[in-house]
């Protein structure tokens, strides 16, 4: 965090990326960090403006194949995003997002460059994933079994240089078997939209790798914990 | 007509008539499919002599068919598909149910606009407005506003009558030969911050790079090219409406809420198409009370329980401005016709409904907790509609639901109309 301690988080282009309640993730993030009495600053970057680079955590969301490649080539020209990676803030993706920060992803028939910020190459399946999706998450990240809705035409392959958020146990994810990634302090999943609405342990994850926080304050997790009781158990998974 | 067409028509008829008997909804939907296979024409063999209207968009499309329908009888026997059975099916089946008619005012799903213009052969075509629904499965935005497009380019004789308020609206009907505008107003805009013509960003309040910003509220422009907003010829002011000489219509309608009123502007202007003057469609607006549920109000052990249909977000902020400052019950399902993607949830701000008395319930009544509580807004969860009835004091309920959470209700409620 900043000298003066204030979280700050940057929605990323949110007039290329947010097609789901992509905000959702935003507005969880700088809820679950109020209630913890950290002051928070949440500010929405569009595309035609320069990417701060010492925010704390960056947000990418979804977006369909002509916005989500002028979003890779504008970040990539704007190169705020890597200058804040190398300065070790956080950034979490979801779908469009996700597949951005790999090597290359596939959008309108061709392969288009990503931001190489994390070791994996997405191509695209005739076959759309679409529903929920679930799945245990790597071990080394400590959080209880992964949940959320998946609607996206990628399958992506994990190089060497990344680990799966988590093994899937319902839906598809990067190829049926595993899904999402992480490496560092740069994570990123095909769980769409608000996938910190019913993932508040990967919410906090995020925020402890932002303040260097070794545990934070309990919050009333009823509603949340209600949730994905309700949907793991739709998929069998409870 | 043909023979089989008429052998299809009559069919159609008793079919739909045997499902209305049998209980099995109104029928629009089997009449139409069972004519359909006889004759796969039949559509196009309706369609024959009749002055068309459709209309189409995201939101707003049954209640503006409704009134426009009813502004237009004003010239007229009208055929139209008032239960928003809104594909070709529907349309075939409310052609054939109402005999020779001299207009037609048809609801059209945004999907099927293409196909339904080329069968009618529709001489005036609405559209409404193009958002986020149905989000896993429905088209794109961009998608449908480039397959209108092509479709108005492909159908020149079509007069249309179009939102100026809406960017991804203007720049398909931009393909048209002749476009009446008319201004609805547009509280969602989150689907249309990049012009789907150049890609750049739409100003709405600052200024472009050229310096120019746009007039005032409402009003927007490219920043990277000339699609700007058209002045329309049809507006909402006040209480009433303007119409393309400048005159001001009071407009007294039943319906609630300031969308409602923008509904009436675009059935003024459709109604206006076929040589119908606003004097005498505006009396006609105002006899419109519910729409297959919507908007009623219902008395029950003391509560006067108003439905709201909310769709997607665009319907969500426009159901907000319609609900009074009464207790107020929130349903939320994701089932098929739904779809079954909560994720919209975030894109709505609930914040208009803090300080008032809230329950909440549906198949996803925890998705809508957990989306409450990040827009710190209190609320009570109650497992079943009956007991949110008994669980508030006598007076009024604000109900606001999504598609089958609404059907329920109105099951619960009898089928009130
Ligand atoms: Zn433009």
């Amino acid at each position: 965090m900043s000298s003066d301690s204030t979280l700050r988080l940057v929605w990323v282009y949110p007039d290329l990326l947010s097609t789901y309640g992509d905000r959702g993730n935003l507005l969880i993030l700088a809820h679950r960090a109020a209630a913890r009495g950290f002051p928070v600053e949440a500010v929405q970057v569009r595309s035609d403006q320069a990417l701060p680079e010492s925010a704390d955590i960056y947000l990418l969301g979804g977006g369909e194949d002509g916005p989500q490649s002028l979003a890779a080539d504008r970040m990539t020209a704007d190169g705020g995003l890597h200058r804040a990676v190398e300065r070790g803030s956080v950034v979490f993706a979801v779908c469009a997002g996700y597949q951005i920060l790999g090597h290359s992803f596939s959008a309108r028939g061709a392969s288009c460059p990503g931001l190489g910020l994390l070791d994996l190459r997405s191509d695209r399946d005739p076959q759309r994933a679409v529903g929920e999706l679930a799945g245990t998450v790597d071990r080394q990240l400590g959080l209880p079994t992964l949940t959320g809705f998946e609607n996206h035409g990628g399958r992506t392959a994990l190089g060497p240089g990344c680990a799966p958020l988590a093994h899937v146990t319902a839906g598809v994810g990067n190829d049926g078997r595993t899904e999402g990634a992480w490496h560092g302090k740069v994570l990123g999943t095909y769980a769409h939209g608000p996938a910190l609405a019913r993932n508040p342990a990967l919410a906090d994850l995020l925020l402890r790798w932002a303040t260097g926080a070794a545990a934070l304050d309990p919050v009333d997790d009823t509603w949340p914990e209600r949730l994905r009781g309700q949907r793991l158990a739709a998929v069998g998974a409870a | 007509m043909p023979l089989r067409a008429r052998v299809a028509t009559s069919v159609s008829r008793t079919a739909a008539a045997l499902s209305r008997a049998a209980g099995r909804g109104d029928g629009s939907v089997i009449g139409g499919w069972i004519g359909l296979k006889i004759e796969p024409e039949l559509l196009r063999h309706l369609a024959v002599g009749r002055r068309i209207a459709l209309v189409s968009g995201t939101n707003g499309k049954t209640t503006t068919t409704r009134l426009s329908a009813a502004a237009v009888a004003v010239a007229g026997r009208v055929a139209t598909n008032s239960y928003g059975a809104n594909m070709p099916t529907g349309h075939t089946s409310a052609l054939a149910k109402a005999g020779t008619t001299p207009y037609a005012v048809l609801e059209v799903d945004e999907h099927y606009l293409p196909q339904v213009i080329g069968a009618t052969d529709a001489e005036v075509v609405a559209l409404l407005n193009l958002s986020r629904d149905q989000l896993d499965r429905a088209k794109e935005v961009a998608m449908m506003a480039q397959l209108w497009r092509q479709c108005l380019a492909a159908h020149p004789a079509v007069r249309v009558i179009a939102n100026a308020d809406d960017p991804m609206v203007v720049w398909a009907a931009h393909a048209a030969t002749a476009v009446t505008w008319f201004s609805a107003g547009q509280r969602w805009t989150d689907d249309s911050w990049v012009c789907p013509a150049c890609g750049a960003h739409i100003a709405r309040e600052e200024a472009d790079s050229g310096g120019l910003p746009p007039a005032g509220p409402g009003d927007w422009r490219c920043t990277g090219c000339d699609l700007r907003r058209p002045t329309p010829q049809w507006s909402v002011e006040d209480d009433g409406i303007v119409g393309p000489d400048g005159r001001w219509h009071k407009v007294a309608l039943q319906l609630p809420g300031r969308v409602n009123l923008g509904n009436a502007a675009t059935a003024l202007a459709l109604a206006d198409a076929f040589d119908v003057r606003p004097e005498r469609a505006v009396p006609k607006l105002a006899e419109v009370t519910s729409i297959a549920g919507r908007y009623a109000v219902v008395e029950r052990d003391g509560r006067r329980i108003r439905l709201l249909l909310a769709k997607n977000p665009a319907s969500w902020l426009e159901a907000f401005d319609m609900a009074t400052p009464a207790p107020t019950l929130l349903s939320i399902n994701a089932r098929d016709p739904d779809g079954l993607d909560t994720s919209w949830l975030f894109d709505v701000d609930f914040a208009p409904l803090r300080g008032r008395e809230l329950l909440i319930t549906g198949d996803r009544a925890y998705d809508l907790a957990v989306r409450l509580t990040v827009n710190d807004v209190p609320f009570r969860h109650v497992p079943t509609f009956a007991e949110a009835v008994t669980g508030v004091p006598a007076g009024p309920l604000e109900v606001i639901a999504n598609y089958t959470a609404f059907q329920d209700i109105r099951a619960e409620l009898d089928r009130v109309l």
